[in-house]
């Protein structure tokens, strides 16, 4: 099937390509059908794309070596939940999801306005072609996921352990709808700008993939601090690492453009911003693919070295090079239809919302490529670390948050100062309420960004609440419904407005947790042996034993050997148990010795989280498997030929000695105040972004005969 | 040879699915039509615009004052998109059937 597959990506490529030429002809001479057969060739690559994966899947699920990518990827002792997921671990892999995401989303697009945006759609065809055929190109040429091996070898190299967990299975294919989402809304504005149709047509159109791209991106930065907080074992979520960098700033960018397009939709205004801004998300998705795939910047998210780097460089350049030069073509048909009516407006903060966030996003940039910057300049590499983030970003985040919370109470075109300061009376109470209780209660003033952070959260909230109960209280004045009624059809009629809150509150909760955990964590390392104790943030832990054990961990990650430790931990009268474990993956390198291959290869830390709504207990175990290196030695020069079942048995033999008398392993503990509430913070945002992403039922309305005036009125009662 | 069988057989299906449109000679021309649903999709986003503002109004973040204004101004740019999408459907401003 591996030349079904080939096929499959070649038919693609060459019909991405018949859809760029076809669209960009029917548009030319005003011929319809070559439109239609334009948007058919973009569905067919989707076909093929989806084709190409279903083959690869089923070879990664059927263990077939015979397939280059396969015998990389993924092993027969690979648990098949991860055999599924080893598909996109692969660069080829990432590719050919890459391709089947965005000719699924172009095909959606394409579909949603086949009978709208005539003269916008083809263009925006072409582009969407043009993006799929460089992936497509990448592939056929220089990265075939299809490539075979004359001999297949008996055994694949086996999934790389870290990616052995749950939130990085669903990870990068959210991620990476997220990325290639957001090629829809840049399509659309390139589209329009060539075709001149300038307007808020194209907005209108795609503002909706842009939002659940936006959410998809977010959701996959979140499952990501996850899987850092909870694999990679030093207890922490967010580190500033250049792939971490590189999804969140066309996240932040992004997050720009959904406000700002508002500003256009409603006063025909930042017209040039907003197509720079969304050929900014764009570029920056490519970026951000590139990134995790090129090994230019040390991460350790990064996982391969590329040969396709310059390509991906080339192309980001040509995408930038003609984005920038059709908006300066187009200067004079992007002018605002609007002046600023005032300072006190919502335009007026969504215009320095922006500004925040690209800011954000410029400084995130900086950091991310300064030790390319130095290279170049000094010669010699280096990098800002988390305390150069965490001094610049923390100011811009306090004024994002507080804008997050005065944007909704500010009406459009302008506000008195009097009606600002009206609707601001009760949730700036709140947040000095909030500051005088954190003050007598809590030891928050140790770190004044955080008091901010809670103050303004406390702000932030109290605005959304707020909001919620006015509108539901104005609803029932103006129709006599009941609150509760009021408050479903005001939400359910406005699902754009109060979605948008709920997203504002979900990142307000976010900030809570990240401001909290950050500043008040209590970590302690350690090293004892069985029977020993140690106290932290008073949790009294004790070493109970010592674990280990063959064939697989509780997790389900198909470790061979896994030695881990049972902690009895007590705090206020409440006792628990943790189970940390580190798990050991054999290595594959023929030159280490028979037995010493099981312990020299990769190791996971397989993390034990006590979840809590006030505070986090994290616990990883580091055992000293170093007592076994005079054994192991033994081991290997008395066995170097023996069978597999005899290895095992050795194997087992070691572990069982470890577990029987272990030395002192090393002990992180972290007690995390609030860290949960940053996932629970992103899952509000996300039920935020689908309420608003959700269509409104005004959008079926009837239209209505009447004459002109009366008509606006009357289907406006219809509300 | 699995390679290239593959290959004549998908793109013989790709270039038929492909040649559909194009072999329907004289495919109506639908302008008017795409027209009339980005008029459509204009007027609902006016008329959303015209309740956001009534309803800020209502919550006390606009004046009365301002709140005319911008009424008066929303409401002059619902006529307007209204007047269009009955000039490309031949109607009336009342909405019967132009004559």
């Amino acid at each position: 099937m591996a030349g079904v597959g080939s096929a499959c990506l070649a038919v693609a490529l060459l019909t991405a390509l018949y859809a760029v030429g076809a669209s960009i002809y029917g548009a030319r001479s005003g011929r319809p059908e070559w439109l239609t057969s334009g948007r058919r060739a973009i569905y067919c690559v989707a076909a093929l794309c989806v084709g190409a994966f279903a083959i690869l899947e089923a070879a990664f699920l059927r263990s077939d070596f015979s397939y280059a990518l396969v015998a990389e990827g993924s092993s027969t002792d690979t648990p098949t939940f991860y055999k599924v997921t080893a598909v996109w671990a692969t660069q080829d892999g990432s590719l050919l999801l890459w391709a089947t995401l965005l000719s699924l989303f172009a095909s959606a697009v394409l579909f949603v306005t086949r009978r709208s945006l005539r003269d916008i759609a083809p263009y925006a065809t072409a582009v969407l072609g043009t993006v799929a055929a460089f992936f497509l190109l990448l592939m056929v040429g220089w990265e075939n996921p299809f490539d075979t091996l004359a001999v297949p070898p008996p055994e694949g190299a086996g999934l790389n352990p870290l990616l052995r967990h749950p939130a990085m299975m669903i990870h990068p294919p959210i991620l990476y709808t997220g990325y290639v989402g957001f090629s829809v809304p840049f399509a659309f504005a390139i589209g329009a700008l060539v075709a001149r149709r300038t307007g808020a047509d194209w907005i209108r159109a795609t503002r909706r993939f842009a939002l659940i791209a936006w959410m998809f991106l977010g959701t996959g930065i979140m499952l990501g601090a996850l899987w850092s907080y909870t694999e990679l074992g030093w207890g922490g979520y967010w580190a500033w690492d250049p792939v971490e960098n590189a999804s969140l700033m066309p996240w932040l960018v992004g997050t720009a453009f959904l406000h700002s397009i508002m500003v256009q939709e409603k006063r025909g205004m930042l017209k040039v911003w907003n197509v720079s801004l969304i050929c900014a998300t764009f570029t920056l998705a490519l970026l951000g693919t590139f990134l995790v795939r090129s090994g230019i910047l040390e991460s350790i998210h990064a996982f391969g070295a590329s040969t396709i780097g310059v390509q991906f460089l080339v192309f980001i350049g040509l995408v930038i090079a003609l984005s920038a030069g059709l908006i300066i073509s187009r200067l004079p048909l992007l002018r605002s239809e609007a002046r600023l009516d005032s300072l006190l407006s919502r335009e007026a903060f969504f215009l320095l919302n922006n500004l925040v966030l690209v800011g954000l996003c410029l400084v995130i940039m900086w950091g991310t490529f300064f030790p390319l910057i130095s290279e170049a300049i000094t010669g010699t590499e280096a990098s800002v670390g988390p305390p150069w983030f965490n001094k610049i970003v923390t100011p811009l985040a306090l004024v994002l948050v507080l804008l997050t919370g005065v944007g909704p109470v500010l009406a459009w075109r302008r506000v008195t100062p009097a009606a600002l300061w009206r609707v601001l009376l009760v949730p700036v109470a709140a947040a000095l309420l909030a500051l005088v209780g954190l003050l007598a209660l809590t030891d928050a003033s140790d770190s004044p960004a955080s008091l901010a952070m809670f103050c303004l959260v406390a702000f932030v909230i109290t605005v959304v609440g707020q909001e919620l109960w006015r509108g539901t209280r104005a609803r029932r004045t103006m129709t006599g419904e009941s609150l509760p009624r009021a408050l479903r059809r005001l939400t359910g009629r406005n699902r754009r407005r109060y979605g948008g809150y709920l997203v504002h509150a979900g990142i307000a909760v976010l900030f809570l947790g990240v401001a909290a955990s950050s500043a008040f964590l209590d970590q302690r390392d350690v090293r004892i042996s069985p029977g020993e104790s140690f106290e932290v943030n008073g949790y009294e832990v004790t070493y109970r034993e010592a674990t280990a054990k063959l064939g697989g961990d509780s997790s389900g990650t198909g470790a061979p050997i896994s030695f881990g430790a049972v902690l009895d931990v007590r705090k206020d009268g409440e006792h628990f148990v943790m189970r940390p474990l580190r798990n050991y993956y054999a290595s594959g390198d023929p030159s280490l010795g028979t037995i010493s291959r099981f312990f020299e290869g990769e190791a996971t830390s397989e993390v034990d989280v006590r979840w809590g709504l006030t505070r986090d207990f994290w616990m990883a175990v580091r055992p000293d498997i170093g007592s076994l290196d005079a054994q192991i030695r033994e081991a290997d020069e008395k066995f170097a030929d023996s069978a597999g079942d005899v290895q095992a048995l050795i194997v087992a033999a070691l572990a069982e000695r470890y577990r029987g008398n272990p030395p002192p392993a090393a002990f992180r503990a972290i007690a995390s105040p609030l860290v949960v509430w940053i996932w629970i913070g992103g899952a509000i945002a996300v039920l935020g972004a689908l309420i608003a992403a959700w269509p409104s039922p005004e959008a079926r309305l009837r239209r209505v005969r009447s004459l002109y005036s009366a008509r606006v009125g009357r289907e406006l009662s219809r509300a | 040879m699995e390679y290239a069988i593959a290959l004549l057989v998908l793109a013989a299906v790709v270039g038929a699915v492909l040649s559909v449109p194009l072999r329907r000679r004289g495919e109506a021309e639908r302008r008017d039509e795409t027209r009339l649903a980005e008029l459509d999709a204009a007027k609902e986003a006016k008329y959303r615009e015209i309740r956001d503002a009534e309803l800020d109004h209502q919550m006390g973040k606009l004046s009365r004052e301002d709140w005319r204004a911008v009424d008066r101004d929303l409401r002059s740019e619902a006529i307007e998109i209204l007047r269009q999408l009955d000039r490309l459907e031949g109607r009336t401003p009342d909405g019967g059937m132009d004559r």
